[in-house]
């Protein structure tokens, strides 16, 4: 019998799940990653992990996880796969656990839980502060072991580009650069997953690592990958401020008793400690008295806003909130929040053990992503499969705290099966593919490279994608307006014609990275129209999706899924129906009784 | 008005591996909190160096610039650590960045420190489960253990370990210290020491644990604060324990 094999793109808690499930298949696979994988953005997560394992005998269920979820996400997730999500989160909690991931635990030895935004369950295991991180470096592990055992060969350091599609629409494999030599290769496969994380980057500064450009997701769709709900972006309403980045503050800080609040005087100037009680506006708690400080972010992010850009209350006239821990004993949050306390010691110069931490809400997590069925993570191109953050599935409107780490592992544990699946039916597999398919491909890759290399041009790459962020965060995350929107639009294509002109500053062809930062940089461009486009046309709120000009949710007219197509090198909407067999939509009210 | 505040920076640059090294020296726009990764961006954008020669921008590793990934390991001001966290206001000016001298260079301030992660394998750092389906919950752990094991489990494979270890050399396959404390991480958990002597034999022998000489300067290195002489010291008494048992029982 033939012997499929599989590409995995992305090294992230998604891609490396899938890329263990191939292997135990006996499917050999190949693993793309820009960095070494134990260094991809799965370990800035935080908080922890979603299961309602009901450790705490509060009556917690699978049906209240899947509930939350989809109350959460404003009821435009596709219900059925979520239930299973939620069913199989308490085995993977397991497996985790089996794989040696250090969780926090209770006195008995079993592991602890705590609460997080948008249940009112402690549905969240986690380990320290540092959740992502731990989880990353076990699944790590066993794809080291693989590895040791010849089932996994690992490209560290080789960039996705495009993938190898023939004749008949069929992916037979990817075209992808080393980012040393700037070397462009081809690799088929049968089948292959893309786990390629979020798009942060093109919202310039965000919550997100280097690499969370949104490139490959981009560089698929105009391939004819659909792309499904762009338009859902989640502000984080708890990041430290920064010039290179937005540090996230983990909504944990919140799930073990943190408060936010602001002075009630708005010339307040007095130090944080020294201002009574009563002269604090703890506002999510008077304005959410159920959920308090853990309702569910794009709430909190709005709240924030509200209080900063309308009551004017911010700290000191500025665009920060506090968000304090102060109150709790010294041990508790060493123990359950050192990682991110220590973030904000070391890149501030101040003790959040003393001193309250000044927030801001920050660009965190795509929503939206590339398109896939509601069974096995396929997109609509045949062979090419996604997992993780880089597709739509799992968050609706609003994704929960403490489901992401969740959904990466479940999805990439369906993709990795599904793929093999698909490739043992093939009636042709990659290897009876032409190879003028593959050189064709390979020798398109390389023209973009030469070009960009040799064109003189006028414009820096760094000063577009600069521009690109200022005008994504500005108009495309908390609250959108339709003229700005369209404004939006405009300058992102003035933008796209720049970027033609855009001028190298290095020639160079040994770890140029300049040179890959600049393809990143035309595919964000593409991916930024289509979030857009997508929250220019949905006019409703929904979610983390809000237009003061259009308040309310609208079940009749846009209870749908954003299809992003590319048709003649454009990018054109369509819309599908929401799976909402399981829970009846109902209306959103945090502020009342759910 | 007063003057705009310039931060002055020295990069080490090598435009490969078998090129010649040389400084280039930039002149920056002070901003608050600017770390050693901002100095590099600025760079980027205007790659001119400061007596006006264009250059190219200068190549480095980075990602999650929140010290959790263990990217941006260089040397700066002659210390090996992250730049990210290196904020330039607690930096003596010029400040000198580098790239680490103890593993193959790249580009610029890019290494490569693919040895790491064999020596992970090496070691076989993992907890060799039996498959990905469900078998139920792990095994019980308490809380004193996971107090133990779980800042071990926070390295980040910086590399700063082997950097200032003067055990690491050329003449020396030194795993370091970072890999001996994963060790003592995996022996530690219940399941993980299961396979206790593998990994303590994989530690002896050339570029073993007997190589380490108690220099002490890698847990002062480690920006995630590991107790690595600690994890040192046990994993060395359970693989002199071990060799002492073989060589009994002969």
């Amino acid at each position: 019998m033939r012997q499929p094999k599989i590409i995995v793109v992305g090294g992230g808690l998604a891609g490396l799940m899938a890329t263990i499930r191939v292997a135990e298949a006996g499917i050999p696979v190949d693993l793309f990653s820009i960095v070494p994988v134990k260094r991809s953005h799965s370990v800035c997560a935080q908080g922890g992990i979603n299961a309602a394992k009901n450790q705490k005998g509060e009556g917690d269920t699978v049906d209240k996880h899947f509930d939350d979820t989809i109350y959460g996400g404003d009821f435009l997730a596709n219900q059925p796969l979520v239930k299973r999500m939620c069913e199989a989160a308490p085995g993977i909690i397991d497996l985790l656990d089996r794989m040696g991931v250090m969780f926090n635990r209770t006195p008995e030895g079993l592991l602890d839980y705590r609460r997080f935004g948008g249940t009112l369950y402690h549905r969240t295991a986690f380990a320290g502060a540092t959740t992502g991180q731990q989880l990353l470096y076990a699944l790590d592990e066993q794809v080291r072991r693989h590895e040791f055992e010849g089932k996994v060969k690992k490209f560290e350091g080789v960039t996705f580009l495009s993938a190898v599609i023939d004749e008949g629409g069929v992916c037979r494999g990817i075209c992808a650069m080393d980012l040393r030599s700037s070397e462009v290769k081809t690799y088929a496969a049968d089948a292959v997953i893309f786990a390629t994380g979020g798009n942060g980057a093109i919202f310039g500064r965000s919550t997100n690592s280097v690499v969370c450009t949104g490139s490959a997701q981009a560089a698929l769709f105009q391939q004819g990958v659909d792309y499904a709900n762009g338009e859902f972006i989640q502000v984080h309403p708890t990041a430290i401020p920064g010039e290179d980045k937005l540090r996230l503050m983990s909504e944990s800080a919140r799930g073990e008793g943190g408060r936010v609040w602001v002075p009630r005087n708005p010339a307040e100037k007095r130090a944080p400690r020294s201002i009574p009680d009563g002269e604090r506006f703890y506002f999510l708690e008077e304005w959410y008295p159920k959920y308090g400080n853990l309702v569910p972010r794009d709430i909190a992010t709005r709240a924030i806003h509200r209080i900063v850009y309308q009551e004017k209350l911010g700290i000191d006239g500025q665009s920060a909130v506090y968000l304090d821990v102060t109150h709790i004993p010294r041990e508790t949050l060493d123990r359950k929040l050192e990682g991110i306390l220590e973030i904000y010691e070391k890149f501030l110069g101040v003790d959040p053990r003393v001193e309250p931490m000044r927030v801001f809400p920050a660009m965190h997590y795509t929503m939206g992503g590339i398109w896939v069925n509601g069974e096995d993570q396929a997109s609509n191109v045949p062979g090419v499969y996604a997992a993780g953050e880089c597709e739509y599935q799992y968050h609706g409107a609003n994704r929960l705290g403490a489901n992401s780490l969740v959904s990466c592992i479940f999805g990439g544990g369906i993709a990795g099966p599904a793929a093999v699946k698909y490739a043992k039916n093939l009636e042709k597999g990659a290897e009876s593919t032409a190879s003028a398919v593959f050189d064709s491909e390979k020798k398109r890759q390389e023209e973009r490279n030469q070009k960009l290399i040799s064109q003189d041009g006028s414009e820096n790459p760094i000063i577009i994608w600069r521009e690109l962020g200022e005008v994504m965060t500005e108009h495309v995350t908390v609250t959108r307006l339709n003229r700005n929107l369209q404004m939006a639009d405009g300058k992102i294509r003035a933008l796209q014609e720049r970027y033609k002109k855009v001028n190298l500053s290095d020639r160079t062809k040994w770890s140029n990275q300049t040179l890959n930062f600049a393809r990143e940089l035309e595919n964000m461009i593409i991916l930024a129209r289509v979030v857009t486009l997508g929250a220019l046309a949905r006019n409703e709120s929904r979610g983390a999706h809000y237009k003061p000009d259009f308040p309310e949710r609208d079940d009749v007219n846009w209870l749908k899924t954003t299809r992003a197509k590319w048709v003649n090198n454009d990018i054109q909407l369509a819309y599908e129906p929401v799976d909402t067999s399981l829970i009846k939509p109902r209306p959103r009210r945090y502020d009342a009784v759910k | 008005m007063s003057e705009t505040k310039q931060v002055i920076v020295k990069v080490k640059r090598q435009a490969g591996p078998k090129e010649v090294a040389r400084w280039e020296e930039f002149s920056l726009r002070w901003r608050p909190s600017m770390n050693v990764i901002i100095c590099l961006r600025d760079i980027a954008e205007n790659p001119v160096t400061r007596d006006g020669k264009k250059t190219t921008p200068i190549s480095y590793d980075s990602n999650c610039l929140e010290e959790i990934c263990g990217s941006c390991a260089m040397l700066i001001n002659g210390r090996a650590r992250m730049a990210c966290s290196a904020l330039v206001d607690q930096l003596e000016q010029p400040i000198r960045i580098e790239a680490m001298s103890k593993f193959p260079l790249v580009r610029d301030l890019i290494v490569d420190r693919q040895f790491m992660f064999e020596s992970l394998k090496r070691v076989k750092a993992w907890i060799p489960i039996d498959g990905t389906y469900n078998l139920g919950e792990g095994p019980r752990v308490s809380p004193e253990i996971q107090g133990k094991g779980y800042p071990l489990s926070n390295c980040i494979t910086c590399g700063n370990c082997l950097e200032v270890c003067p055990q690491v050399n050329e003449n020396n396959q030194f795993v370091g210290a970072a890999i001996i404390s994963q060790v003592r991480l995996f022996n530690m958990h219940p399941t993980g020491a299961m396979n206790k002597s593998e990994r303590l034999s994989a530690l002896m022998g050339p570029g073993g644990i007997q190589e380490c000489a108690n220099a002490q300067n890698c847990v002062h290195a480690c920006p995630k604060g590991i107790p690595l002489t600690e994890s040192i010291a046990e994993v060395n008494r359970d693989a002199w324990k071990q060799a002492l048992l073989g060589w009994l029982v002969g």
